[in-house]
């Protein structure tokens, strides 16, 4: 089970990256931590129930369960905020409007191909936006634990869960490292434990380039 | 022109076996009053298109229960429990569409649209069966519009001629289900005089009956009017 620092440890690198300006939609788990480590850092968040300017969580006397983020929680919006409708919401996801999706992953194909709705061998009953997101968005960033609770590795060669579309990740941020997509493969660009790249080789499913970059020259989201 | 009916006449629109596009996203947006109506109608066989079935025992979940549904199309299914089950029992059946999808299926349904390519999709469990096509190099899945017999919606204010606003993000599938069905009946929470025209949402030409919300807001949920 990965501990709250190592999930904020990816929330905050992944808010490092993210661009002043951008208009980023964030998907459940992981992902909802970012707001808190973007440091004044103007970011647009866009809900696809129909929000774009998420503001921080109401206290309990201002909640408005008519207020709602995608996953249901309460929240509040910010000065420059607007309301529309689900088709809007995903006019924007879907034609390519929103610059970032940042999303949970169960596995990552040797390319980037990208696995975050259902898992064999269980009942399939909820998809949601998350295969709009990944064929939409400009660019897209797993943010995930570098292997599964049964101590599997996420990022593998090939899929084997069913797969959320065509289109393939930009970027996978785990509690140990970052990785680049290319057109050949995964690229580690980043290490953000104390862990030796033979010990990432041991607990990552597929091969990888190293391309470490010094920490001036950190990739941006 | 008077669009204003009581809870139970909207019984009189509604058939066994009939589609309702239902608003909503979770229980924001949903029309609780129509819901428990139809719930203690003892309707059959209805198909349901809504993003979600309501949560246990509240909103669509009252109608799961009540055995009102062959049924249900949408996106989000596991977080009402009750449908999980009736689903793995074989009782209810289930279409999942991306939401996005769903959206776009139910504007062009209401714009006079057949269906559409998308890029979402493609490649997927939910491809199986669909036409694929190449545009531009890109590849595309064809959805087909979705359209209903009746469209339950859920507004924030309405107008005596059905003019409607909605309450922040509880507007989500409302304004397009408002398009797409035979018959559009709005529930609000309060009938008003007048509602300035640049702020309308959904322009009365969609909505045929109106009936008032019974249920009150307090500590930001709906609750039942004591």
């Amino acid at each position: 089970m990965l501990s709250e620092s190592d999930r904020i440890k990816i929330a905050k690198r992944v808010a490092e990256g993210l661009e002043d300006g951008a208009f980023v939609n964030l998907g459940v788990g992981i992902p909802t931590l970012i707001p808190d480590y973007l440091k004044g850092k103007q970011v647009f968040l866009q809900s696809e129930n129909g929000l774009l300017g998420i503001g921080p969580t109401p206290d309990e006397k201002n909640i408005n369960m008519d207020l709602i983020s995608a996953g249901k929680k309460p929240i509040t919006m910010d000065k420059g905020a607007s309301l529309f409708d689900s088709s809007d919401a995903f006019a924007m996801i879907r034609g390519g409007h929103v610059d970032v999706a940042v999303l949970g992953a169960l596995q990552v194909g040797h390319y980037g191909e990208i696995a975050n709705w259902a898992v064999p061998g269980k009942t399939i009953l909820g998809v949601g936006g998350a295969m709009d997101l990944v064929a939409g968005v400009k660019k897209i960033i797993l943010a995930s634990t570098h292997q599964s609770k049964n101590g599997n590795p996420k990022l593998i060669d090939k899929l084997t869960f069913p797969s959320s579309g065509a289109r393939k990740a930009d970027m996978l941020v785990t509690e140990h490292a970052v990785f680049k997509f290319t057109y050949d493969g995964p690229e580690l660009v980043e290490i953000l434990s104390d862990i030796s790249i033979g010990e990432l080789r041991k607990i990552t499913g597929t091969e990888f380039k190293e391309k470490i970059t010094t920490s001036e020259g950190k990739e941006t989201c | 022109m008077n669009k204003l009916i009581t809870p139970s006449e909207v019984l009189k629109y509604i058939d066994n076996e009939d589609t309702l596009l239902v608003g909503g996203f979770g229980l924001s947006g949903t029309p609780l009053t129509l819901l428990d109506e139809i719930a203690e109608s003892g309707k059959k066989d209805l198909t349901i298109v809504s993003n979600n079935l309501g949560e246990p025992a509240k909103g669509l979940g009252k109608l799961l229960l009540a055995g009102c549904l062959k049924k249900a199309v949408g996106t989000y299914f596991t977080t009402n429990r009750d449908a999980v089950s009736a689903w793995n029992a074989g009782e209810l059946e289930i279409d999942l569409i991306p939401q996005g999808t769903l959206a776009e299926a139910i504007r062009s349904a209401g714009a006079g649209i057949g269906g559409f390519y998308t890029k979402t999709a493609v490649g997927t469990k939910i491809a199986e069966g669909k036409e694929e096509k190449i545009i531009d190099g890109e590849r595309y899945l064809l959805e087909k519009a979705i359209k209903g017999d009746v469209s339950l919606i859920k507004a924030l204010k309405a107008d005596s001629l059905g003019n409607l606003i909605y309450d922040h993000t509880a507007r989500n599938f409302n304004p397009v289900m408002a398009t797409a069905s035979e018959i559009v009946i709005a529930e609000a929470d309060e009938i008003v005089d007048e509602i300035p025209p640049s702020e309308i949402v959904t322009p009365h030409i969609y909505v045929d009956y109106l009936v008032k919300n019974k249920y009150v807001k307090k500590g930001g949920v709906y609750v039942e009017r004591v």
